[in-house]
């Protein structure tokens, strides 16, 4: 069964200055285990797709499916539940909470259902495959390198082992050397059965995938 | 770890934070201590006031409008005359019915210390239905005597046995009075109590009595005996004014509810504008971390666990300073009533053994934490609410 299936999805956002169209008639599925880029330019959908795969948002009209249940119709507390317990998100500025130390950013999704010792026992082991050091675990995000703070980011979102992880321009705010580095970290993640979805710019980054999906103006090139 | 996350934005913003509990404080302490005071000085007047059960007191009608008994108002050449006093007398028959005269004299005690004095001649087989005796004895029939008011013997060192002097009259004194504070009929703490018979030879028989107090045992007849009173007396024109003890009580609770309702008024004022600054606080807090807000919804948190989250913070700040505030309303409002207390006995014994906490203090105390806890709550409320209901892809958005 796919991870994902679009069938004939279409977003349109209303504006004052008129419609939208961000997503038209687009279908297609992800495959467990694919390593998938989306590429495009600014303005393209790319974003609007990701943030539909990762039950951010609805579509105007089609169907969606995540691991065959449709969730296209589906409210915003059942949305933010697949959220916390299907999908991981990687942002681009990666959006760590300053207020929580790096320990406590990575247990932050699973502490809302588990119990705190479980959480903080799982936070620990992600943590540390992700390649932060221990003497980091306490370390508030903006005590913590770019680099090291995509690490936890991504460790926050493999915490809750997910379904399906997403990543939006995961290498855009960093240097390439960096850069690379966590393009190896998600690669290896992929080689132990992630499905990963990522959005960027670049094609070096984009030569990690093992599948490259186009969009232009909403459709599929 | 929602309420430590909390706890760590409020302490980010420490001195944002501050201010806020500040202003809770304020408004706790005020409406807390504010309730305290009403509710001494409440105390003190149920202390002062003579429970004087079931009377009637009447006195001439003085055309000046609604008076009260004491009002100088009333102290015109009115009196009731003693055909009426007889009149009184059947209509209540047979609750007892007590002619007072009242008067005044230039009274000397010893070594020559003295000055004006109310003199009030009773019938002496009345006196022991209206007044207490200290020390010394009632007046005997026929016997000539006064008894002094308890201030009046404490400041001049009168006691049983001493003589005074009333007008040039020498007389000796019988007994002093137990306290009686303010009463619906007469006041004689700084009176001098003479019988009768002495009084009319010593002021000459004058055209009436001053008031006419009329004692009645059962509650329930006294609606009755006013009735029948105002009847025969008021039918064509007002000739007395009736006045019932529980009027008076009735007046003064209501003045106590004016007090209590003005001074909460007050309190309750500045904790508004305590809630306000949370609102403004929390509002703040929330837009400042839309983003954030966003990145929590979009990994899996709920929208009543971000709720949640921003209550908690207004709770925290509510917490603090509803405590610390009924800790120090706890202090002020002792304060505040010692020198309330101070103030409306100066110069008689009623603040002796007054206790200024009591249950309804305490409750004032607590009425104030839950009000500045509720406030903080609800100010909290909104700000969190509006967080909650972001969209996270719109929060995320947010610059």
């Amino acid at each position: 069964m796919p991870i994902i299936r679009f069938e004939d999805v279409s977003k349109i956002y209303r504006l004052p200055a008129g419609d939208v169209v961000a997503l038209d008639h687009v279908s297609l599925t992800v495959e467990p285990g694919e390593f998938i880029a989306v590429m495009g330019p600014s303005g393209s959908g790319k974003s609007t797709l990701l943030n539909m795969m990762g039950c951010l948002d609805i579509p105007t009209s089609g169907r969606i499916y995540l691991s065959g249940q449709d969730i296209s119709g589906l409210g915003d507390d059942a949305l933010t539940r697949l959220r916390r317990d299907r999908i991981g998100f990687v942002f681009q500025s990666f959006n760590l909470i300053p207020l929580l130390s790096a320990v406590e950013n990575v247990e932050f999704p699973i502490v809302l259902t588990t119990g705190r010792a479980e959480s903080r026992r799982r936070a620990v082991e992600v943590l540390a495959a992700v390649g932060i050091t221990e003497s980091r675990f306490t370390h508030t995000p903006g005590e913590l390198s770019g680099g090291q703070q995509q690490r936890v980011a991504i460790a926050r979102a493999l915490v809750n082992d997910p379904d399906l992880l997403l990543c939006d321009e995961p290498t855009g705010n960093l240097d390439s050397k960096t850069g690379t580095a966590i393009m190896d970290l998600l690669a290896g993640e992929n080689r132990e059965g992630k499905t990963i979805v990522m959005v960027t710019h670049d094609p070096n980054v984009a030569a990690y995938a093992h599948r490259t999906i186009r969009i232009v103006d909403g459709r599929l090139a | 770890m929602f309420f430590s996350f909390a706890v760590r934005n409020l302490r980010r913003h420490w001195i944002r934070s501050a201010l806020s509990i500040i202003g809770i404080i304020i408004g706790v302490v005020a409406i807390a201590s504010l309730g305290i005071m009403a509710s001494s000085i409440n105390l003190l007047l149920a202390n002062v006031i003579t429970d004087v059960g079931d009377t009637l007191v009447i006195t001439p009608h003085t055309a000046i409008g609604e008076t009260f008994t004491g009002d100088p108002r009333t102290a015109v050449d009115a009196a009731i005359p003693a055909r009426e006093v007889e009149e009184i007398r059947r209509a209540a028959n047979p609750h007892r019915t007590i002619p007072v005269l009242q008067g005044a004299d230039e009274v000397e005690f010893s070594r020559g210390e003295g000055g004006y004095a109310q003199i009030i001649g009773l019938a002496p087989e009345d006196i022991p239905v209206l007044l207490n005796i200290a020390k010394g004895q009632y007046l005997r029939q026929n016997q000539p005597g006064a008894l002094v008011g308890t201030h009046l013997a404490r400041e001049y060192g009168i006691s049983p046995g001493s003589r005074i002097t009333v007008g040039e009259e020498s007389i000796r004194v019988a007994g002093v009075l137990t306290e009686r504070g303010l009463a619906a009929d007469i006041n004689p703490d700084y009176a001098i109590v003479v019988s009768d018979t002495w009084y009319e030879s010593h002021f000459g028989v004058g055209d009436g009595y001053s008031m006419v107090v009329v004692r009645i045992g059962d509650i329930a007849e006294i609606d009755r005996v006013k009735g029948v009173l105002e009847n025969q007396f008021n039918r064509r024109e007002e000739v007395v004014d009736i006045f019932d003890s529980r009027d008076m009580l009735r007046q003064y609770e209501e003045i106590y509810q004016q007090i209590t309702v003005f001074l909460l008024g007050i309190g309750g004022l500045s904790l508004i504008v305590a809630a306000v600054n949370i609102l403004n606080v929390m509002y703040i807090s929330v837009t400042e971390r839309i983003r954030e807000i966003g990145v929590m919804r979009s990994i899996g948190a709920r929208r009543r666990e971000i709720l949640r989250l921003f209550l908690y913070e207004a709770l925290v700040l509510g917490l603090i300073g509803s405590i610390v505030g009924g800790i120090a309303s706890a202090i002020s409002g002792y304060l505040i009533s010692l020198v309330a207390v101070e103030v409306f006995t100066a110069g008689t014994t009623f603040g002796e053994g007054f206790t200024v906490f009591n249950l309804s203090a305490v409750g004032y105390i607590v009425f104030g934490i839950a009000f500045g806890i509720g406030t903080s709550i609800a100010a909290g409320f909104y700000p969190a609410w509006k967080a909650s209901q972001l969209t996270p892809i719109e929060a995320m958005r947010h610059k």
